[in-house]
């Protein structure tokens, strides 16, 4: 009785680890050599896999340079110079002005504009939203520049090398997709209701709190969880490098072009066409809503396009 | 006041750049169509900074002007402003921008594959956006944004180059640039707690009134501290300049050329602006920040030419030479005076003119040696591209601070600007003795290239080698020219320019 209790038990707990028995088809990977410590050797038994680990290679690098004295010097020198900036630091932070005072020195008139006229003179009700693509959208701009910037060089470090489809196939040692019915079956569930949601963010960005960038955000992790259920390959079908680079671009030209007229009327004191519409109409505030189209897709492709790159080197 | 058309300039061209850099990813690659685009773009924004600079002195009168960027006016809203000082700088980095693309063109084909160097002029024309908002921003998280853009596409075009070599460069650069974004950006959250501001003569009012009150002085200067070391790192001021020699020196010519002549420019002029700015003169004093640069700027000439003695990679040298120049630029600002800055701005432009010549030069010289870079290996070369010969040789008596040579008019607007300073025997001592150092390095690489390795009997020593330079390309030719005008124009007619430049720090 004891032993087939015990009997269950083991087979319940090998299914909970995952350790039962395989089906006949699978194809086993190569088991990985182990995560290991900073310090710890690997064992014997992983030799075939065995490469010098950052420890042994510096250990290695002062032996040739005769650098022992050297090393505790720096090592000292580091962690004196972490203790002095860590101090200096939380000394100044208990200088700053105290958090929620109403007499701190920023909140001046810059501030109460932003909070009682925001919603007039941008026509947003998330006063954010119109802060930062009404009031600072150059800054926004630039925001959206940089993420451009990393993602292209990103392309360029990452796919560009690595065209070569033999090669791939010879390096790739993870299979294609995580092959298993149950992501599917939550993905199949849960990818629509996160779209939905991301698009919601975006498009409600000047009503409620969220915008392009947590809705760009929230967009990418749909794309990831697709990746993941169903493998690169299907998500390739509609959202590949190509589309990447045309998206990205024509997102952040409209971004540039729009936005240029705005400053080119504002600056010049001319009259501007774009109409402010209604506060709290979902047609209203704009450019912040096309705008947060925009950022939106450059920040959900930059994302996604980060996670296949340097997961699978190719995109 | 100045004409409508003129007073657009800033905005038309940092967009004109952002926009060409946007549509460039998706342009055929065809007949290298992605980095003509380049050239013709910044070449039309090279025009047009020139047309503003020519409006904004031809009057006679001081003008300076802020340029609202949206409807909001200033507290509110960002702002770019322009004076002759912005507006010669941008000419001047345009210009040589637009020469480092066209001097190294050949090589820049050589060492990058195509579908490379596509995105390369996506972030040439990036870095170019970046440089020209850091020059015109009136607003400190302006300023970052572009800081950030500047970084992430230098460090790149380290990288674009493949090789185990550029990558390690590449990954040093990024992550000391990063620790370098990282204190400034934790600087600017301090200063906006203290200030309110985001806009610079807006914060430097509120500074005044905390120098006054005394209230919050400890987080004011931990704030100069951290912003100051920041930008220093990016700038490569001496012990924060490690990463520089491998950066520039394994990168491909254009790269170098740009890296070295523009990128550290930009981010040394923003730290003039929130020293002159931001800050102002009287508080920074007050703060000893500027001892601490004026120490930093000697070191820097001193040790920068100690480390580029030991070099036998050409490009190397030159690369340590860049901080030693970074060096004068500080030695300029740490006098604190409007005499001082001034001198520093002319030295960031003749800099910015000459070393992407030599980068030029040493790329066409290790080009005519088969590729090597090593100094033995450039014996003779001159007699192979003549053109990069004569750079070479220009640029290193320019460096060394010869009369007539670029060099010599902002040494000597640096040694006119230090005789009011209470230090001027350590910073004419810091002049002589980096001049000596920099004619013990550069007088031996011109020598070297110089001699003909000819044998008295007519047989060439090299013959064995069995290599055929190809000749320099026309393109080659015609940059060089113009770098090498540009130089001899600066060494003689400088009075005018630094006039000028007196003039833009006055109403800076």
């Amino acid at each position: 009785m004891n032993e087939e209790l015990k009997l269950i038990w083991k087979n319940f707990f090998n299914w909970v680890m995952g350790n039962g028995p395989r089906p006949e088809n699978e194809v086993v990977p190569p088991e990985p050599p182990p995560d290991l410590p900073f310090t710890q050797k690997p064992k014997d038994k992983y030799s075939r896999f065995h490469e010098a680990t950052l420890k042994e290679r510096y250990d290695q690098w002062l032996e040739i340079h005769g650098l022992h004295i050297f090393s505790i010097l720096y090592a000292g020198l580091s962690i004196l110079t972490c203790v002095v900036i860590v101090a200096l630091l939380l000394a100044t932070v208990s200088e700053l002005p105290p958090f929620g005072d109403e007499n701190n020195p920023a909140n001046n008139v810059v501030i109460m504009r932003y909070v009682e006229n925001g919603g007039d003179e941008t026509g947003a009700q998330n006063i954010v939203a119109g802060l930062i693509l009404d009031y600072r959208a150059f800054d926004t701009f630039g925001e959206s520049a940089v993420l451009f910037t990393a993602a292209v060089s990103v392309l360029m470090l990452l796919g560009a090398s690595r065209r070569n489809k033999k090669s791939k196939q010879k390096f790739l040692l993870r299979p294609h997709s995580l092959d298993e019915p149950i992501l599917r079956g939550v993905a199949s569930l849960s990818i629509p209701a996160i779209l939905m949601l991301g698009c919601v963010v975006v498009i409600n960005g000047h009503l409620s709190p969220g915008g392009g960038f947590s809705g760009g955000a929230i967009l990418s992790t749909a794309l990831i969880l697709a990746a993941n259920a169903y493998g690169f390959g299907r998500v390739h079908e509609f959202f590949n490098e190509r589309t990447f680079i045309i998206s990205s671009s024509t997102a952040l030209m409209i971004y540039a072009v729009s936005k240029g007229y705005s400053f080119f009327t504002g600056a010049n004191n001319l009259h501007s066409i774009i109409p402010k519409g209604t506060i709290g109409n979902i047609l209203s505030a704009g450019l912040i809503l096309p705008l947060n189209i925009c950022v939106g897709l450059i920040v959900a492709g930059t994302l996604y396009a980060f996670y296949a790159l340097f997961s699978e080197g190719d995109f | 006041m100045i004409n409508s058309f003129a007073y657009n300039i800033p905005f038309i061209s940092i967009f004109l750049l952002m926009t060409a850099a946007i549509i460039t990813p998706v342009l055929p690659k065809k007949n290298r169509l992605p980095e003509k685009l380049s050239c013709y773009v910044i070449g039309t924004v090279a025009i047009l900074s020139a047309y503003l600079l020519y409006s904004l002195t031809s009057s006679g009168q001081n003008l300076a002007f802020n340029f609202p960027m949206g409807h909001f006016p200033a507290p509110w809203g960002n702002e770019l402003r322009a004076g002759p000082l912005e507006a010669v700088l941008a000419l001047v980095f345009c210009v040589s921008m637009l020469l480092s693309l066209t001097g190294n063109f050949a090589s820049t084909a050589e060492d990058i594959a195509p579908n490379r160097r596509q995105i390369f002029c996506v972030l040439v024309n990036l870095l170019t956006a970046s440089l020209l908002a850091l020059t015109y921003t009136n607003d400190l998280f302006t300023a970052y944004v572009f800081i950030e853009i500047n970084t992430i596409a230098a460090c790149a075009i380290v990288a674009v180059k493949e090789g185990a070599e550029t990558t390690r460069a590449a990954l040093r650069y990024l992550i000391m640039s990063l620790v370098g974004s990282g204190l400034v950006m934790i600087a600017i959250c301090l200063l906006y707690d203290l200030t309110g501001h985001l806009l610079m003569q807006h914060m430097h009012e509120a500074i005044k009134v905390i120098v006054a009150t005394k209230k919050y002085l400890m987080p004011l200067t931990v704030s100069l501290a951290l912003i100051t070391v920041g930008l220093a790192i990016k700038s490569a001021l001496y012990p924060f300049a490690s990463w520089l020699p491998d950066a520039h020196g394994s990168s491909t010519n254009a790269s170098s050329a740009i890296l070295s002549g523009l990128v550290l420019k930009g981010h040394i002029f923003t730290i003039i602006k929130i020293f002159y700015r931001v800050f102002g003169l009287d508080v920074i004093h007050l703060l000893r920040m500027d001892t601490a640069i004026f120490i930093l700027g000697i070191a820097a000439m001193i040790m920068g030419s100690v480390h580029a003695l030991r070099q036998t990679n050409v490009k190397k040298m030159i690369a340590w030479s860049s901080v030693a120049q970074v060096g004068y630029i500080f030695l300029g600002v740490g006098l604190n005076t409007t005499a001082g800055i001034a001198a520093a701005c002319l030295h960031i432009i003749v800099h910015a003119c000459i070393k992407p010549m030599l980068f030029t030069a040493a790329g066409g010289l290790s080009n005519a040696a088969g590729h090597k870079k090593g100094l033995h290996s450039l014996m003779g070369t001159f007699y192979v591209n003549r053109w990069a010969g004569l750079g070479l040789t220009a640029g290193a008596f320019s460096m060394m601070g010869i009369p007539a040579f670029a060099g010599f008019a902002s040494k000597l607007s640096l040694t006119l600007a230090s005789f009011d300073h209470p230090f001027i025997i350590f910073s004419l001592a810091a002049l002589a003795t980096s001049s000596v150092l920099n004619a013990l390095y550069y007088v031996p690489a011109v020598i070297v290239v110089l001699t003909h390795t000819r044998l008295p009997d007519g047989q060439d020593k090299d013959a064995h080698k069995n290599f055929t330079a190809p000749a320099p390309t026309n393109l080659y030719k015609i940059s060089m020219f113009i770098f090498l005008a540009l130089n001899f124009y600066l060494g003689l007619f400088c009075v005018p320019l630094l006039r000028l430049i007196t003039r833009g720090v006055n109403v800076f």
